[in-house]
């Protein structure tokens, strides 16, 4: 009772100044198991500490009195306790603990999800990774939560903003293929299929050891997002991917790979036959509107391709040629395209001819000097980036230990140049 | 007369399509022309003809080959026929049953088995083939190296008699090491090829072709000209056109007859001419093909061929097309060609097309249609395919049927390339950095499990 009365005072006492705040640590880290130990007793001295002033003693307490297993009504009071720390808590502070403070908005989120609430939890979980990370480039283990927060209240555009950013620095493998994988499906759901692929990619070409099942389930949505946006199977996959994945992926998703055959036979009938065939399979993936949304590509791939060749065409010529019932899908079809910005043409209803145009983009314009300058702009920090990179690793002195070995091995003529041992 | 007239003045011929070609595509002149001119229908082969061009196995193969080859009964049997007596002149007691089951009794008793002949030949085989063996050990034993070449050389002609291909050629091969001129290698490099094309075994030909063109001497025009048939009808087999087309294109006017064995005169001319028509360009169809005075000699024996390549040169598709069509039933009964035609048709015909469309900024779909003796929507088809394969940079304006050209315009590829690029340059750079991270973390992983 003592110690935990004692804790509480030097909380108050020691939450100022940095110094303190660093012995405040150590004092709490000590007292982290009698605290646990504790844990049912710990509910009434929280309101005796002030969440935007002793953030870190807050978050040692919080984190012991969540501990336990939870009932549906006290998930109810610990959201709104954990969320109103999370947004009043002072970053500096739980930066110190970070370990504390994910396991915190972890149970935030499981609380979350058991009152079947998750839009509750998008915003809080926001706040939280702002104030975890030390720079946008850096992923969090909230990243996957929050994003999965995200689909689940179906708040895509929320999730948006986070997939903006870069992120470079990972903390743990698992993290980036989550926050990848969910990051794709939000992306998909936006219809950023270019931006879904990316993610997805980067899941599939990660370096593993064994095959896991986030990267199995990336890959069927790879395959089928690759078909909605480039009209083709994936190219395979390139060199840098672990030889696990390359070895193992394609077997393990048989069916989508041989949708993405029968697709680029181009004949809709044979496709829709064999997803009709396989139509448990994609369905128990939970795939089917994606796979759905890629047959309805195809029309859109074959029309996109008469106009390379088509200067006019008849709407029952392209019915014909792209396999719709009547003239009035295909007239659908192509207005839709033409919305979308996906080709360029006019529909004269009086005759029922399409007129296809070339692209009307000069790259003439302002916006479009623009454009060019911000992505050289952009490419430009980043090359910076990658030299820097560059440099960091050849001063690692892993990096070197590693690489000198090799070098010995191989070739003695440049041995002298790399000293046969660092000595670190 | 008219096509000696296009084969001696090609200048001429070529000035006169240009000239009328660019306006309209010239199917006027063409329909025109075509009425003076006699076009040898496509009447059945003449197999007596045919067979008279060949002698030795590839004689009878080809005579079976047409058997199995051809819808009418008439000429099978007329070809069956044909090879059972020119089997029964020589010793192949294989060849000799196949075609006496093929011919099953129709052509009369005087076709049907004559088992007594074939055991005298098989009898006769056996003890010749004892003499040779023991004369070929006697030589060994004395080790006289011409001997013992002419040993093994009879020893494959032997075989090769009696259709055992594969000792024909293990007999012919052996007798390299004991070659000691020049000629002797050529001489052993030609029964190969005469083996190896038999036994359809075209990468032995090629290998053995370019060893006999290894021979420090100069070989005789014969020869030469034997070689590059071989070479050419090697490159064939393997679909490469356009070498099966130069080589033929060199053979020389001194192979005449003497590789009947092989190839007649005339299938170097139609060889030679369908497969320049489907793999060169307007170029180098008129200096390899047209102006080819070699090559001119070869023309000669197969007009069909040589109209047509001109009527190709000179743009009168119609007519070239109408001549291929004619051609084609007897081009599917020839041995080497018949897996061929298709494609070469196929190419040819394409070709056509684009050459077609080539000189017009825009073309009236009905005219060539015309000119192609095709239905504008089939046009249309075709059309679609070559623009779709990128092979005519041209647009169909299927509302007027006319088809116009398009140029690409290079500042606008130049600019959607360049941010193409800079964008994969971008996500490859991100997923790269990414990566390294990832791999950073294993690292440190293992180094902390390591202290």
């Amino acid at each position: 009772m003592n110690t935990v009365e004692g804790l509480v005072n030097q909380i108050q006492g020691l939450s100022t100044t940095a110094s303190d705040v660093l012995s405040l640590q150590n004092l709490l880290k000590q007292a982290d198991d009698s605290l646990h130990a504790e844990s049912t007793r710990l509910f009434p001295f929280l309101d005796q500490l002030d969440p935007s002033k002793h953030s870190l003693g807050y978050l040692y307490f919080l984190e012991a009195c969540t501990a336990g297993p939870v009932t549906k009504e006290q998930a109810g009071s610990y959201v709104l306790m954990i969320a109103r720390f999370i947004t009043s808590c002072i970053a500096e502070q739980i930066r110190l603990a970070p370990d504390k403070f994910i396991t915190v908005c972890k149970r935030f989120k499981d609380q979350v999800l058991l009152l079947e609430e998750p839009l509750r939890g998008v915003a809080p979980m926001l706040t939280a990774i702002r104030k975890l990370q030390s720079s946008s480039e850096h992923l969090t283990a909230l990243h996957p939560e929050f994003l999965l927060l995200c689909l689940l209240s179906r708040c895509y555009k929320a999730g948006l903003s986070i997939l903006e950013e870069d992120v470079f620095e990972v903390d743990q493998p698992r993290d980036l293929f989550l926050f990848c994988y969910y990051g794709g499906m939000i992306s998909i759901g936006q219809k950023w299929f270019q931006k879904a692929l990316e993610l997805l990619h980067n899941v599939v070409t990660a370096p593993m050891s064994t095959v896991n099942a986030i990267a199995v389930e990336a890959f069927k949505k790879y395959i089928l997002v690759s078909l909605i946006h480039h009209g083709q199977s994936p190219a395979n996959l390139p060199k840098y991917a672990s030889s696990v994945a390359q070895r193992n992926l394609k077997n393990l998703c048989q069916p989508y790979i041989e949708l993405a055959n029968s697709y680029s036979n181009g004949k809709i009938a044979d496709i829709e036959t064999y997803v009709e065939a396989n139509k448990d399979k994609f369905e128990s993936d939970n795939n089917l509107g994606l796979v759905k949304q890629a047959v309805s590509s195809m029309y859109k791939r074959n029309i996109q391709r008469l106009t390379q060749t088509y200067l006019t065409l008849s709407l029952q010529d392209i019915a014909n040629r792209v396999q719709l019932n009547s003239p009035k899908e295909a007239e659908m079809h192509v207005l839709q395209m033409i919305k979308d910005g996906e080709i360029y043409a006019t529909i004269n209803q009086k005759d029922g001819m399409v007129r296809f145009l070339e692209d009307p983009e000069q790259y003439k314009t302002c916006e479009m000097i623009e454009h060019i300058d911000s992505s050289i702009q952009r490419l430009m920090t980043l090359s910076k980036k990658l030299n820097g990179v560059d440099e960091l690793m050849s001063c690692d002195p892993l990096y070197l230990l590693k690489a000198g070995r090799e070098r010995q091995r191989f070739d003695f003529d440049d041995f002298d140049n790399v000293p046969q041992r660092f000595n670190i | 007369m008219d096509g000696i007239e296009g084969a001696s003045n090609p200048m001429m011929e070529e000035m006169q399509a240009n000239g009328t070609g660019g306006v309209d595509g010239s199917p006027l002149t063409s329909t025109s022309r075509r009425k003076n001119r006699p076009i040898v229908s496509g009447e059945p082969l003449d197999i007596e003809a045919y067979a008279g061009l060949y002698t030795g196995r590839t004689k009878i193969k080809r005579l079976m080959f047409i058997a199995n080859h051809c819808d009418n009964p008439g000429m099978q049997l007329e070809a069956l026929r044909m090879a059972n007596d020119e089997i029964k002149r020589g010793e192949n007691t294989h060849l000799y049953r196949e075609v006496v089951q093929k011919i099953d009794g129709r052509l009369g008793p005087n076709y049907a088995m004559d088992a007594a002949w074939c055991s005298t030949i098989e009898r006769k085989a056996e003890q010749r083939k004892e003499k040779l063996e023991s004369e070929l050990n006697a030589y060994r034993t004395n080790l006289i190296k011409e001997s013992i070449r002419m040993g093994y050389n009879d020893f494959g002609d032997f075989y090769y008699a009696h259709g055992a291909l594969g000792d024909a050629f293990k007999s012919y091969v052996r007798t390299r090491d004991y070659c000691t001129t020049s000629k002797h290698i050529i001489q052993m490099c030609l029964n190969a090829i005469l083996v190896s094309i038999e036994m359809v075994q075209f990468s032995n030909v090629t290998s053995y072709v370019s060893k006999a063109e290894q021979t420090p001497e100069a070989l005789d025009p014969p020869t030469v000209a034997k070689l590059c048939c071989a070479a050419g009808l090697a490159h064939l087999e393997a679909k490469k056109y356009k070498l099966a087309a130069r080589k033929f294109l060199e053979v020389g006017p001194e192979l005449g007859n003497s590789y009947s064995e092989v190839i007649a005169p005339q299938d170097v001319a139609t060889y030679g001419g369908l497969c320049a028509l489907a793999s060169f360009d307007r170029t180098e169809l008129k200096n390899k093909v047209i102006d080819n005075i070699n090559f001119r000699d070869f023309l000669e024996l197969v007009p069909e061929v040589r109209e047509l390549i001109n009527d190709f040169y000179s743009s009168h598709y119609a007519s070239c097309l109408e001549y291929l069509g004619n051609l084609k039933s007897n081009l599917m009964l020839d041995i080497h060609l018949y897996d061929h035609v298709e494609t070469l048709y196929d190419q040819i015909r394409n070709k056509a097309l684009i050459q077609y469309t080539l000189p017009f900024v825009s073309v009236d779909m009905r005219m060539m249609a015309d000119a192609f003796k095709t239905s504008v929507v089939g046009l249309e088809k075709e059309l679609e395919a070559l623009i779709t394969d990128n092979q005519i940079q041209a647009r169909i304006d299927s509302h007027n049927k006319i088809l116009y050209a398009r140029h690409a315009d290079q500042r606008n590829a130049t600019f959607q390339r360049v941010l193409q690029t800079g964008n994969e340059f971008d996500q490859e750079v991100r997923a790269m950095l990414l990566r390294s991270s990832l791999l950073k973390y294993d690292y440190n992983i293992r180094a902390l499990r390591k202290h």
